[in-house]
């Protein structure tokens, strides 16, 4: 059981996947380190949230996911 | 009662309009929205995506918010998810209440929360390309008339 990274919105287009997964702990700064290109850099953007197991964070660099945890990257809504 | 759903495939809202009004026997108005994909502007197709664990829990949350802030009887929520096409539904609010004010001002305060603060990612394919659509701040003042 890893960490399971789920790209929600324009996020999937730039990782060309809607999911990775990555193994476990993971931090806020591991995570955007293995995040290359225009996609770590969109998901360090402000604009960016982060749940974890479907909870969001109120500070996303506070992130402390272990092994079988689940990490949505949330960019803004478009709404309904 | 309260029914909040996200829908898959293409639906009627008569279908579940019909039901959820019967289900309120003395009920003085049913006030109903349907939102649609609007056609024109090179427009071929519509796909919303959702996150499971928060876009179904945020519906039931603004459901529950709107039946604690006006004096309803039953609230109906229905939302498409996936690829939708010109003239296809995408959302459908109806409210039923002892008096009209009620549920016409739940279904607007619905909506207005549905179309800028729930958890939906939305992009459209305008002449066979796929374009990501941005949060309209006509949608923020919309949602402040509420605050």
């Amino acid at each position: 059981m890893a960490v399971r990274i789920v790209f929600l919105g324009k996020l999937a287009d730039l990782a060309n996947a809607p999911e990775l997964v990555l193994e476990g702990p993971l931090d806020w700064s591991g995570l955007v380190d293995r995040l290359h290109g225009a996609l770590g850099e969109a998901v360090a953007g402000e604009r960016v949230k982060l749940a974890l197991n479907g909870e969001v964070l109120p500070d996303k660099t506070a992130l402390d996911a272990r092994n079988g945890d689940e990490v949505a990257l949330l960019p803004p809504v478009s709404g309904g | 009662m309260k029914d909040v759903r996200l829908l898959a495939e293409p639906f009627f809202p008569g279908a579940f309009v019909g039901p959820f009004t019967n289900a309120h026997p003395g009920l003085g108005g049913v006030c109903t929205f349907v939102g649609e994909v609007r056609g024109g502007d090179g427009v071929e197709a519509l796909e919303l995506s959702q996150y499971e664990p928060l876009t179904l829990r945020g519906m039931n949350e603004l459901a529950d918010a709107a039946l604690a802030r006006f004096d309803l009887m039953g609230l109906l929520i229905l939302h498409r998810v996936g690829v939708m096409l010109p003239g296809e539904p995408i959302v459908c609010v109806s409210a039923c209440a002892r008096h009209r004010r009620a549920a016409i001002d739940a279904v607007d305060y619905a909506m207005d929360h549905l179309k800028s603060d729930s958890w939906f990612w939305k992009r459209e394919k305008r002449h066979g390309e796929w374009h990501w659509i941005e949060p309209r701040a006509e949608d923020h003042a919309d949602l402040a008339r509420w605050s």
